[in-house]
């Protein structure tokens, strides 16, 4: 493709030109990638992840921490999935965290999005587990299921049962202690109703914020 | 037109000439890089054969050797994560590599989208398609400069998001789901729309591989351009035909040195003369044997870089 000389104004239009199309590409790309990083609030992480917009800068979507993860628990996500397209996630429904104590998947992640140097698989955050279905759970119906205590790693710590009053019965209730919680979702996985009744949620859609009650104190 | 033919019209001068094996050389060896290279991911899920884990964006090889794209390396620095050593290396390794077999070498032997729009452009020649919505080989630019601004404005590696040759790659290794409306939408893009539009004109990737491969060593040259009989046969075969220009009909270096040149060897498979040999910018035993004397210096030179750049 033999090229004619260029004018200066030619040469300056055109680069104003590339510059603009640029900037809208770019423009449209940013807008499309926030709009598809709301879709990331439901997504469960693997253990050691960096929290949201430091995830996304960080993750390249190699899938080596899925291909670390001796349960099959990780999945890169496909067009459709909770998460961004191509990154680790996973459904407590269908595979929970086995929580292994060395934390191989963490230990895979070649870019710093999974934290290499976790302490303990005890100090992961992949969410918290929140007893939802209060008019399915079993328990809150006055019988004795409690299979999520039973079948939590963290036995009697993160989550207790503890005698409370509802409706004038008293009732042993599941009551997770978010401190202990990692949200490694295997109380989602055993739940007995048909859609579990407590369910692993991102620490911020599950707990809610800190902030001031309505006297304007801090809460 | 003659009876039906499979094999594409731009190679059938050489097919006549060195028969089909000898016209397809450089075409069968590619096709096996890139079935090697998702193979090698794939026999670890498959068959518990880990020779490398991961996939094309970050990589594993034989648990020691670690491999990252260094354009998503690139956009994760943009985005404002401070890189770890590992990942540091393993896109400094890729870069390298490409430095010496030619930046879009990855295109062309390793890209599995390069098969999909391959494929699209050959059917479209086959069709008789000849609709072509002209797009200036430079949107590419343009493409990968808006990827890496997204990258800074969002925070996010901005172009993982959208990448077909992420998505068609993953999709072999791990899954794919309703990805495979993106590659197709590629292959009607180059089926319908524009003559390799994806590969040739939007692909920001192969936009920061062809940045790499302007200092490429490893090049095509029109090594016995003297021999050319102006047959056509080399610029239809061609992926970027305004690459052999200089090369084949210039005064100057006979090196393909446009960073654009995907050094798939189409044009030494194509040519029914050889006139093209696979070399490198050094000298050595496969030095160019060219008319003028020190072909190796003077593709190294300064004025002939300064040409080749002046040539988008």
């Amino acid at each position: 493709m033999a090229q004619k000389p260029q004018s200066r104004r030619e040469v300056l239009t055109n680069a104003a030109k590339a510059a603009g199309v640029a900037c809208l590409a770019g423009l449209s790309l940013t807008a499309y990638v926030e709009s598809a990083r709301r879709a990331e609030a439901k997504a469960l992480r693997p253990p050691g992840a960096l929290k949201g917009d430091a995830f996304l800068s960080a993750c390249v979507r190699c899938g080596l921490c899925v291909r670390a993860c001796p349960f099959d628990t990780l999945k890169l996500a496909e067009i459709g999935d909770e998460a961004p397209l191509g990154t680790p996630f996973f459904v407590a429904r269908e595979i929970p965290c086995f929580m292994c104590e060395d934390v191989p998947c963490a230990k895979a992640c070649p870019t710093g999005a999974l934290d290499r140097d976790i302490p303990s698989i005890r100090k992961a955050d992949m969410g918290v587990a929140v007893l939802v279905g209060q008019e399915t759970c079993l328990n809150y119906k006055g019988m004795n299921c409690s299979i999520c205590h039973r079948v939590c790693p963290i036995v009697d710590e993160a989550i207790t049962l503890e005698w409370q009053t509802h409706r004038g019965r008293k009732m042993l209730i599941p009551v997770v202690h978010s401190q202990k919680c990692t949200g490694c979702g295997t109380c989602e996985k055993h739940c007995v109703v048909d859609r579990a009744a407590i369910r692993v949620l991102p620490r911020d859609l599950g707990l809610g914020g800190t902030g001031r009650n309505r006297a304007g104190r801090p809460a | 037109m003659t009876r039906f033919s499979l094999t594409a019209e731009a190679r059938a001068e050489g097919v006549a000439a060195k028969g089909w094996l000898r016209a397809h050389k450089w075409w069968l060896l590619r096709r096996a890089s890139q079935v090697t290279a998702l193979a090698v991911f794939m026999a670890g899920p498959l068959a518990g054969i880990w020779i490398a884990r991961g996939n094309f964006a970050s990589s594993e090889i034989l648990g020691v050797l670690p491999l990252a794209d260094p354009f998503i390396f690139l956009q994760s620095a943009l985005a404002g994560h401070p890189p770890i050593a590992i990942a540091m290396l393993g896109a400094g390794l890729i870069t390298l590599f490409y430095v010496l077999v030619g930046g879009r070498a990855y295109c062309g032997w390793i890209c599995p989208v390069n098969v999909v729009t391959d494929t699209a452009h050959w059917l479209r020649e086959k069709l008789g398609i000849t609709r072509d919505r002209k797009l200036d080989r430079r949107t590419r630019y343009w493409v990968l400069g808006g990827a890496l601004l997204a990258s800074l404005v969002s925070g996010s590696i901005a172009w993982e998001f959208v990448n077909p040759v992420s998505i068609l790659q993953r999709a072999f290794i791990f899954g794919i789901g309703a990805g495979w409306s993106v590659i197709v939408a590629v292959f009607l893009l180059d089926l319908l729309v524009t003559r390799r539009g994806w590969c040739g004109h939007l692909c920001p990737v192969g936009a920061f591989y062809g940045v790499i491969g302007r200092a490429s060593v490893t090049r095509v040259a029109a090594i016995r351009r003297q021999d050319c009989t102006s047959c056509s046969a080399c610029f239809n075969v061609c992926t970027e035909p305004h690459v052999i220009v200089p090369a084949l009909k210039g005064e100057g270096s006979p090196l393909i040195l446009s960073g654009d040149c995907v050094n798939c060897g189409s044009c030494i498979d194509a040519c029914p003369v050889d006139v093209f040999a696979m070399t490198t910018r050094l000298g050595g035993p496969s030095r160019p044997r060219a008319p003028g004397a020190d072909v190796g210096i003077s593709a190294l030179s300064g004025s002939s870089l300064r040409r080749s750049r002046g040539r988008p």
